[in-house]
């Protein structure tokens, strides 16, 4: 088995693990940073939500080994106003869905100032964050719960 | 399991000539899925990630070639003008974490009826680039599928790219559930070009490999006022309708019915050609 070597949240990590394994399941089973959640296994739910190089992707279906010298956060790595405004907004209930919200919500945010265009934009370049636009950017984000709309308005709010 | 990892084209190719059973992964969206669950053990992974030119895109010709590992994210961010109805069409796969890895070449290479890339591309007339330590062959896309999740590739060849010819006014539209990671339950994607005067068209999920409507397409290139660009009389968008419906042979499964998609497909036809038309009539070629 190849020596893997990862970088997460600015430091280095090594794993031996077969090459079809997930980054999802090197971080939780192999590293121990349990935060990235495991909902489906299969890109439908986006509780395992990571950045990579700052762009979002689900790691479930991400082949870890594609991923070696790539600069990976994970919520134990990320310091945030919108982790405030989560609570303030009671964006979550048994918080779950929570570590990959954020996680998306971050990448959300940058993919938005970048210019990034939506499925809900109408012209070329996106103007403001308005609800409509915050649903659809963040519909890779599944929660059970149902606390959509506190999640929305923490994001709403970090955003303006 | 091996796990190859070319760096260059040449050593992919040769890496997939060398193990034809190898599976190649891209943005994995696809590949994962199935390994996660077990569905599917191959004996090797050909990782195409570091083969730098299938990231890249720019013109041959009068072409447009865009690589095969090309992300919806770079379709709908770098080519938006270029090939908006691919980018109208990539704007809808998935999730934005799908569309930051998922790849044109990926969803050519599962072929699947539902791929919301093939429409587009079956409207834009596009070329499907093979290569192989053989040599390289460019497949038109409408005879690239040869049935669910079938294809002409060959086992020792990979897909390194498309090629379209860009400009026209294009549109797409899907029907699903929610807009959001539903698999589509048809959708829909037209092309016209007033340069040429001609009409191109792509159904999906509506037949066992996605397919053109091509009496649609020479009926509406007939009819359409190219000249003066004038209105498009409600007779002509309704006989567009029929038979891009009549174009497809849906079935009934958990997702819709064959009537409901029948009906679908022809309302999305007669709604991307008022779509496009009008964009021509406001902004010219
Ligand atoms: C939650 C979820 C939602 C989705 N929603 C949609 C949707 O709305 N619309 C849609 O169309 N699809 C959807 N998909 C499917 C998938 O995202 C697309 O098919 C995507 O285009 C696959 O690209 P990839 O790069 O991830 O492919 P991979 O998974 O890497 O590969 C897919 C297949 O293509 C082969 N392959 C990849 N690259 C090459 C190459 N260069 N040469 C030869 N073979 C190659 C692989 O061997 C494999 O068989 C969804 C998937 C998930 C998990
Ligand atoms: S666990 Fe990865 S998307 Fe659900
Ligand atoms: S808070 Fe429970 S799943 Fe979102």
């Amino acid at each position: 088995m190849p020596e893997l070597r990862l970088r997460i949240n600015g430091e280095d990590h090594k794993a031996d693990v077969a090459p079809q394994v997930s980054l999802l399941d090197v971080l939780r089973e192999h590293l121990w940073l349990t935060g990235t959640k495991k909902g489906c296994d299969q890109g439908a739910c986006g509780a395992c939500t990571v950045l990579v190089d700052g762009r979002r992707i689900v790691s479930c279906l991400a082949l870890a080994v594609q991923y070696e010298g790539r600069e990976i956060t994970t919520i134990e790595g990320v310091d945030h106003p919108l982790q405030e405004a989560f609570v303030r907004h009671d964006g979550l209930q048994c918080g779950y869905c929570t570590p990959g919200q954020i996680c998306s919500a971050i990448g959300m945010l940058s993919e938005h100032a970048a210019g990034a265009p939506s499925a809900a934009t109408e012209a070329l370049a996106p103007e403001a964050l308005t609800p409509a636009e915050i649903r659809e950017r963040m519909s890779g984000n599944i929660c059970r719960c149902g606390a959509y709309n506190g999640i929305a308005e923490a994001i709403q709010e970090v955003a303006s | 399991m091996d796990f190859l990892r070319p760096s260059t084209w040449d050593e992919a190719l040769a890496a997939k000539a060398a193990h034809p059973d190898a599976v190649p992964i891209a943005g994995g969206t696809d590949v994962m899925v199935e390994l996660n669950f077990d569905r599917r053990r191959p004996p090797a992974l050909l990782d195409l990630t570091r083969v730098a030119p299938l990231t890249e895109w720019g013109t041959d010709g009068d072409l447009l070639r865009v690589g095969a590992g090309v992300s919806y994210r770079r379709i709908i961010e770098e080519l938006g003008s270029r090939l908006p109805g691919l980018a109208m069409a990539s704007r809808t796969v998935g999730s934005p974490q799908i569309r930051n890895r998922g790849t044109v070449g990926g969803n050519l290479g599962s072929a699947s009826p539902a791929g919301d890339a093939h429409p587009p591309l079956l409207a834009a007339g596009a070329l499907v680039e093979l290569a192989s330590v053989r040599g390289v062959r460019r497949v038109p896309v409408d005879g690239f599928f040869r049935g669910p999740k079938r294809s002409v590739l060959e086992p020792d060849e990979l897909i390194a790219g498309f090629l379209v010819r860009p400009g026209g006014a294009q549109q797409f539209a899907k029907v699903g559930t929610r807009n959001a990671m539903v698999i589509a339950v048809c959708s829909f994607a037209l092309s016209l070009s007033l340069e040429t005067r001609s009409v191109g068209t792509g159904i999906g999920s509506a037949a066992p490999t996605p397919l053109r409507a091509t009496e649609a397409e020479e009926f509406l290139s007939r009819e359409l006022d190219w000249e003066a660009r004038g209105p498009v009389p409600p007779s002509v968008a309704q006989r567009f309708g029929e038979l891009v419906a009549a174009a497809a042979s849906p079935i009934d499964d958990v997702r819709g019915t064959a009537a409901y998609r029948s009906h679908a497909l022809s309302v999305l036809a007669r709604r991307t050609l008022a779509w496009a038309w009008k964009g021509f009539r406001e902004v010219g070629p």
